[in-house]
């Protein structure tokens, strides 16, 4: 020190200088850093935060509970139940292995379903919900309850599913709910927005024309998660709203008759109010359990609805387009009154087989080997004579025939777009085989048609609508099948007349009445003398196939040809005829005769459909009295 | 001459070392041990786990350690300059051959009650070896080829060690050490020019030889955004942490960045995310504000030192301070490429917290003996 020679002082000099230098860096970088910080913490906070937040809470969405259906009188047809599920998250289990196989064991489950867990479990997070089933019995549910000592991680969980108490009784009109497929959230909004894995959604019938009101809304959970997506904690529960539930205009007794009068037969009821349009009943048998779709159906099951020779995928009474037989005859005595093409008294000689009607080299037989004799409108309504339709239709020709049939219902949607697998039918004109087929409308044509055979096409709810409309005195109606559906089009001319003169509507009426209330009337066996529940129908026996005239020499009964050739049966009517209020038509595929097999069926609905009106009345006056 | 003989005795009473003692930096030093107890604490998830555990205990031994060597002669530490950075290179090697391998890495020795990691100590050796080295250099002698060589070898042979753990951040802050010591000892600064421009040119080349995992880094840096769970994760997610803290934080045990996991290391790299979220621009800024007295301190107690050995460590290791402070707050806020690199005191680990004391313990040595000259 005491040589503290120049050196040692510029070498101070140095190392003070450089170190005032780095100092004022320093200075600037760590102004630097708090600027930082200013920037990210108080400039831009509210964008951090919004990151934070989307980062930490991931909202949950429930399924929305459906709204249910019920029928006319309040009972559930499609209501809500608890299903007893069984629910594992994998990584709450300590050995996973061994809980799995000890509930594949006390579920007995089989190695086929089995497999599906564990394939289901290798698709999922470790924390998420795996489904092991998803609709127990209360037997395995309690069953595995008992043993849930020994089964840590597994949860009996009670969860809302769809459940279809009468089963076949309305799988027609209500349909089902299934899993919701691509398609489904494709082509709807409502079911993209209230989106869960596992959501049902109506695939058929009024389950999928009213979605929009039956699904309901979302329950919303929002959960605060970490990095990896597990869940921590609950920060909100949004209760969504149940859907909302839908009131049918069917009566579940007379809907559960319709279905036993079908057992084991292929073929549709349905029964209208002739004032209202409401379906008081409205079956197509073979049916299926709904319930069955719910979960997802099995193979076998699938295969054996879909192989069912009586084919109970197809709704017979909306898609079932069948020949209307003689319950079109109505119709053309209507047309030729309404035209003026007959009168009443107008005669035609029916002489039996051996003098069939001849025109261009073709004969043309009435079902009645002995013939009917001379025949008036009245008498060949009641006895169903062909030989006079076919010289009715002749003179009135199927363009006017047509007219009349299209205006009464016949050839078009009677639920407008409810259903959209409803079938149209086909009431022929010239110009709709010229159209349609690139050829001349022939007169033989016209003259089978007159008895409701050849093109002509009808479904069973047209035949319905037809005769109610005729039972209701000739004003146009709506039928339908939701109480207070405001979904239908325009009914501004709702009760419109849809005759010319009143009296040929009476006519009619009293033909059909004579058909079935007088001796040799075709549905005369039928009858209800009651006044109460006397009803009036036309009957009618649709051929399948051309009879040929090898088979008419046979003569064979029904029982004696085969399934597929028998002709189908159909009864149309309404009654009670002095002050009618209810419509149905009858349709038996390969049931082979209208008057033996169909109409017997009518006698019997009429009479349940009848003693149920009081109580019908008294419930839609009680719902006046509410508003 | 009167101070010569005062202090020739060599006699320092006890009392009279305690009233030499820098209590604001002594202050400021339990001050930030405290806060990290209390993030460590917070990691833990509000529990006293093994974390906050190991940190306590550490900071107790290091922080007596460093009171320790507080009283010890700045002589003493003059006189184990070398011998100090040969012992640690020596157990450089060592670990490169016997070493303890983790995550793909072989940084540290088992010591048995501590994991050492030998090149956490270097960062402070150097500083002791070179400041020695240049203490009775004369001035000319500085720049000469001679001087420059030995100091780079110095500088490189533990910087090798390191890189081949392989370990490039502490590597290069272990040059960064070497390289603030040449700097205050006074090499021209022409040389320092060059050297930038000749690491900007030959710096395609460096990045060619760099490993996949860290050239991804670099590119990550520049756009967090190409690779938002992948490589940018941690970018990204540390600038929300910070961002989302606002003002005056989310609170203590509050931040749910680091509660959720989304936070990666947030107990050693990115424990002032954590801090930062739940304390907010304030807590940060005071945060800011103790490191920055802390280096204030250590720069005036060079200024104050008699002994040019004692200058230049305590202006080196400020800097180097600063410089660990600065890499570690500019990765975390997204302003440089993710290099590991621990925040002093705060962040968990021993090595690190025992390199930092021992600085520390030899800083306050320098003040305790302030007037004490080397010969």
């Amino acid at each position: 020190m005491i040589n503290s020679s120049t050196d040692s002082v510029k070498k101070l000099n140095l190392i003070n200088r450089r170190m005032f230098i780095t100092g004022s860096l320093k200075f600037f970088i760590m102004v630097g850093l708090i600027s930082r910080l200013f920037f990210l913490q108080v400039k831009e906070n509210k964008k951090y935060l919004t990151l934070s937040d989307k980062n930490r809470i991931r909202e949950w969405k429930l399924a929305p509970v459906r709204g249910e259906i019920t029928d006319y009188f309040g009972n559930v047809i499609a209501g809500n139940f608890e299903a007893y599920q069984l629910h594992i998250i994998p990584e709450q289990v300590e050995d996973f292995r061994y809980v799995i196989y000890r509930v594949k064991d006390l579920l007995e489950m089989t190695d086929k379903e089995f497999d599906k867990v564990l394939k289901k479990k290798n698709e999922i997070k470790p924390w998420e919900t795996l489904i092991v089933s998803d609709n127990l019995s209360w037997k395995k549910f309690s069953k595995v309850n008992n043993h849930l000592y020994d089964l840590n991680g597994v949860k009996p969980v009670i969860s809302i599913s769809r459940n279809y108490p009468f089963k076949e009784n309305f799988t027609h009109i209500v349909g089902y709910v299934s899993q919701a497929n691509e398609n489904d959230i494709k082509n709807s909004e409502i079911i993209k927005k209230n989106f869960v894995p596992g959501l049902k959604v109506g695939k058929v019938g009024i389950e999928k024309s009213f979605e929009d009101k039956l699904i309901g809304t979302n329950d919303i959970e929002r959960y605060e998660v970490n990095a990896y997506g597990r869940r921590i904690n609950q920060l909100e529960f949004q209760k969504g709203e149940q859907g909302k539930n839908l009131k049918l205009t069917i009566d579940t007794e007379v809907q559960k008759l319709t279905g036993e009068l079908l057992k084991d037969k292929a073929g549709s009821i349905c029964v209208m109010d002739i004032y209202t349009g409401s379906i008081i009943a409205m079956h197509s048998s073979p049916s299926f359990d709904p319930n069955l779709f719910v979960f997802g159906i099995s193979q076998d099951d699938w295969q054996l609805i879909r192989n069912n020779p009586m084919k109970p995928l197809v709704n017979k009474t909306l898609q079932g387009s069948y020949s209307p037989g003689s319950t079109i005859k109505p119709i053309v005595a209507l047309s030729a009154l309404e035209n003026g093409i007959i009168n009443t008294n107008f005669t035609v000689n029916c002489r039996g087989h051996e003098h069939p009607l001849e025109l261009y080299g073709q004969s043309y037989h009435c079902w009645k080997k002995e013939g009917h004799g001379f025949m008036n409108l009245r008498n060949a309504m009641k006895q169903s004579c062909d030989t006079y339709f076919y010289e009715v239709a002749r003179k009135l020709g199927v363009d006017k025939l047509s007219e009349t049939a299209k205006k009464f219902g016949l050839g078009k949607e009677v639920f407008g777009d409810l259903f959209n697998i409803e079938k149209k039918g086909l009431i022929p004109n010239t110009l709709w085989k010229k159209n349609a087929l690139g050829q001349s409308w022939l007169l033989g044509e016209t003259i089978i048609t007159g008895i409701g055979q050849g093109y002509i096409q009808t479904t069973p709810i047209q035949l319905c609508l037809m005769t109610a409309q005729i039972g209701n005195g000739g004003y146009k109606i709506y039928p339908k099948i939701v109480v207070d559906d405001d979904k239908n089009v325009s009914q501004v001319d709702k009760f419109i007349p849809l005759y010319e003169d009143s009296n040929n509507i009476k006519i009619v009426q009293d033909a059909m009445y004579a058909s079935t209330n007088e001796v040799r009337g075709t549905s005369y066996r039928s009858r209800i003398d009651d006044p109460k529940y006397q009803f009036a129908g036309k009957t009618g026996t649709a051929q399948v196939k051309k009879i040929t005239k090898k088979d008419r020499e046979l003569d064979l009964k029904t029982f004696e040809i085969p399934y597929k050739e028998r002709d189908h049966a159909l009864y149309v009517a309404y009654g009670p005829y002095k002050n009618p209020r209810y419509a149905l038509s009858i349709l038996v595929e390969h049931g082979g005769n209208g008057s033996t097999t169909a109409a017997p069926m009518a006698k019997r609905l009429f009479k349940k459909v009848i003693d149920r009106d009081l109580l019908r009345k008294s419930i839609s006056e009680k719902k006046y009295l509410e508003i | 001459m009167y101070q010569h003989t005062k202090l020739s005795n060599n006699s320092f009473g006890f009392f009279q070392k305690l009233r030499n003692f820098d209590y604001i930096l002594l202050a400021c030093i339990l001050l930030l041990g405290t806060i990290s107890l209390t993030t460590m604490y917070s990691t833990d998830g509000g529990n006293i786990l093994f974390h906050t555990k190991s940190h306590f205990v550490k900071l107790v031994i290091f922080t007596i350690m460093m009171l320790i060597f507080s009283f010890i002669n700045i002589k003493f530490w003059f006189s184990i300059g070398y011998l100090s950075y040969l012992i640690v290179i020596a157990l450089l090697i060592w670990t490169y051959f016997f070493g303890i391998k983790s995550s793909g890495s072989q940084r540290w020795m088992d010591l048995h009650f501590i994991n050492l990691q030998p090149s956490e100590l270097m960062k402070i050796c150097i500083i002791l070896c070179l400041a020695k080295y240049f203490h009775r250099m004369k001035l000319e002698n500085v720049n000469s080829i001679y001087t420059i060589l030995t100091s780079l070898i110095v500088i490189l042979l533990p910087m090798g060690l390191v890189i081949v753990q392989p370990d490039l951040g502490t590597s290069l802050l272990i040059a960064i050490s070497g390289i603030a010591v040449i700097w205050f000892a006074g090499i021209n600064h022409k040389y320092f020019i060059y050297t930038m421009i000749g690491f900007l040119i030959s710096l395609p080349f460096i990045i060619s030889f760099l490993k996949p995992y860290q050239k991804l880094r670099i590119l990550t840096f520049l756009n967090p955004d190409r690779d938002p769970l992948g490589a940018g994760y941690q970018i990204i997610q540390s600038k929300i942490a910070v961002g989302s803290g606002g003002i005056f934080g989310k609170g203590f045990l509050k931040g749910t960045q680091s509660y959720l996991e989304f936070l990666p290391e947030k107990h050693t790299d990115f424990i002032f995310t954590l801090f930062s979220e739940e304390f907010g621009f304030i807590g940060s800024a005071t945060l800011l504000i103790i490191y920055a007295i802390i280096i204030y301190r250590i720069i005036s107690i060079g200024i104050s030192s008699r002994s040019y050995f004692a200058k230049i460590f305590c202006y080196s290791f400020g800097a180097a301070i600063f410089v660990y402070i600065t890499i570690n707050m500019s990765m975390v806020l997204g302003l440089l490429p993710i290099v590991g690199s621990p925040l002093p005191i705060m962040s968990y680990g021993g090595s690190s917290m025992l390199a930092t004391m021992i600085g520390f313990g030899v800083v306050m040595s320098a003040k305790v003996h302030s007037q004490q000259a080397i010969a």
